[in-house]
């Protein structure tokens, strides 16, 4: 099931500087393949998530256009071939 | 993208450290302290609460804890003035997953006591003391005080529940001192197992019992090498001084114009010399009478002087926050601080005149101070 993770620049330096990651990967749902993108680049895992492993406040993860928030979080099911970003939300001063 | 304008250290050199809400900016400027040169900023858009040089054993190490809204914080290093930040894939320093509890600011990095010269200390919100023993390549959360039977009880100040302030004892002894907003002072006597609040005398203003064991909002806590059972307090509400390490505190707030605030800052050379900024009040958190004044006591709080001469004297409404203040230990020493407007402004002659290095900044929120000795070969320029 092709899976690509797009990555925000600030978090890039900690994915060998790409853009999009692309996942050779049978994950059903957003925490496997979130899983597998933090085995194979460990650093984005503290930043995107928290030590007690909730996704931070103030990030989003989509799946396509939906926010996996207003669906079933990490539970949420993968569609056969997908898109899935991590963004900052807005926020800030 | 943000241009970061690098500086060029040099040995002798006096180096400002000036955290804000926008990032990290370094001054740096020869021993006469006339010319300030500015670097940065460092982290574009992160808060930069805590940042601290560490120049022990050889080292010439900036270390930094910028924050993220989005992305947290983290603590980082640099052993070429800014030029580059090690930031390691895992950050230093985290909470045990087991703790439940995830890191939202660091707001102070200390060094350990002379005597562990590879002991580092990180003050962290959720209020939590973390320790390095091998100069900050790893790090632990400290257990004894995470698992104090009074922690459940602190609460969160304006700025959050932090742990702001780390005293390692200067006399061997093993001691060691901090400060929780709004929590009040812990004393550890065996190297941070054990913890005791040391809140005598303390008054907590926003509470029905004036004096509680501990819930008080200590804003910054001071310490002289020399004399290191003499503590001063900048409580919120409340100037004090300790000569029993914390054992008791006795009101020294005479000759000020409010005893709120925030800063507190020691002399590099003399026990008996401290500085503060009051502020009006909780609920007007600004200098009184639209004056900026610095005030100075010569004699361990007996009395307090204004110290105002360069400094706006008319609707100057200014705040400075527990760490935007600092000295070097030259002599005379510099003294330094931030305001919540970008200004920064430096003194040196021990506060008798002030010059203002630069306004513009974003909001300060820490001003660390050092004096840089590089190693001989590296003397030139770093």
């Amino acid at each position: 099931m092709p899976v690509e993770v797009s990555i925000p620049g600030p978090l890039r330096p900690f994915a060998r500087n790409q853009s999009r990651v692309a996942l050779e990967t049978r994950a059903a749902t957003v925490e496997d393949a979130l899983a597998e993108l933090w085995s194979l680049y460990p650093g984005l895992k503290d930043r995107v998530g928290t030590e007690d492993g909730r996704i931070r406040p103030h990030v989003n993860v989509f799946v396509n256009a939906d926010n996996v928030r207003d669906l079933d979080g990490m539970a949420t099911r993968l569609p056969a071939a997908c898109e899935i970003a991590i963004l900052p939300a807005i926020s800030g001063g | 993208m943000v241009a970061t304008k690098q500086v060029s250290v040099k040995d002798g050199d006096v180096l400002l450290l000036v955290g804000t809400m926008k990032g990290l900016f370094l001054f740096r400027s020869g021993s006469a302290r006339r010319r300030w040169e500015m670097g940065g900023p460092h982290f574009p858009g992160l808060s930069v609460y805590a940042a601290a040089y560490d120049g022990r054993e050889r080292r010439r190490r900036l270390w930094a804890a910028p924050q993220s809204m989005h992305w947290g914080a983290e603590l980082v290093s640099s052993d070429d003035f800014g030029r580059r930040w090690d930031r390691p894939e895992s950050p230093r320093v985290k909470f045990p997953e087991a703790s439940g509890a995830s890191l939202a600011n660091i707001w102070q990095i200390a060094p350990g006591p002379p005597e562990e010269p590879d002991s580092l200390y990180c003050g962290a919100q959720p209020a939590a003391l973390f320790e390095s023993r091998d100069a900050g390549k790893t790090w632990s959360l400290n257990e004894g005080l995470w698992n104090h039977p009074h922690r459940a009880r602190w609460v969160p100040g304006g700025g959050g529940l932090c742990l702001h302030t780390i005293l390692a004892d200067p006399a061997g002894r093993g001691r060691l001192t901090v400060a929780v907003s709004a929590a009040g002072v812990y004393r550890s006597e065996d190297r941070g197992r054990k913890w005791a609040s040391r809140n005598k005398g303390v008054r907590a203003e926003f509470l029905p019992d004036k004096h509680p064991e501990f819930g008080q909002c200590v804003h910054k806590i001071v310490q002289h090498p020399s004399r290191p059972d003499r503590l001063f307090l900048q409580n919120h509400w409340g100037l004090y001084r300790s000569d029993d390490g914390g054992d008791s505190w006795k009101d020294v707030a005479r000759g000020v114009p409010s005893d709120f605030g925030f800063c507190m800052a020691m002399h590099p050379h003399d026990p008996d010399t401290v500085f503060i900024l009051p502020i009006e009040s909780d609920g007007f958190r600004c200098t009184p009478e639209g004056k900026l004044r610095v005030y100075r006591t010569r004699d361990a709080g007996k009395s307090w002087k204004p110290l105002a001469r360069g400094l706006p004297q008319k609707d100057a409404f200014e705040t400075v926050l527990r760490d935007a203040m600092s000295l070097d230990r030259l002599d005379p020493a510099g003294v330094y601080f931030g305001t919540r407007s970008g200004k920064v402004f430096a003194s040196r002659d021990e506060g008798r005149s002030w010059e203002l290095v630069r306004e513009g900044l974003p909001p300060v929120v820490s001003v660390k101070a050092a004096v840089v000795t590089l190693p001989k070969r590296r003397r030139r320029a770093a």
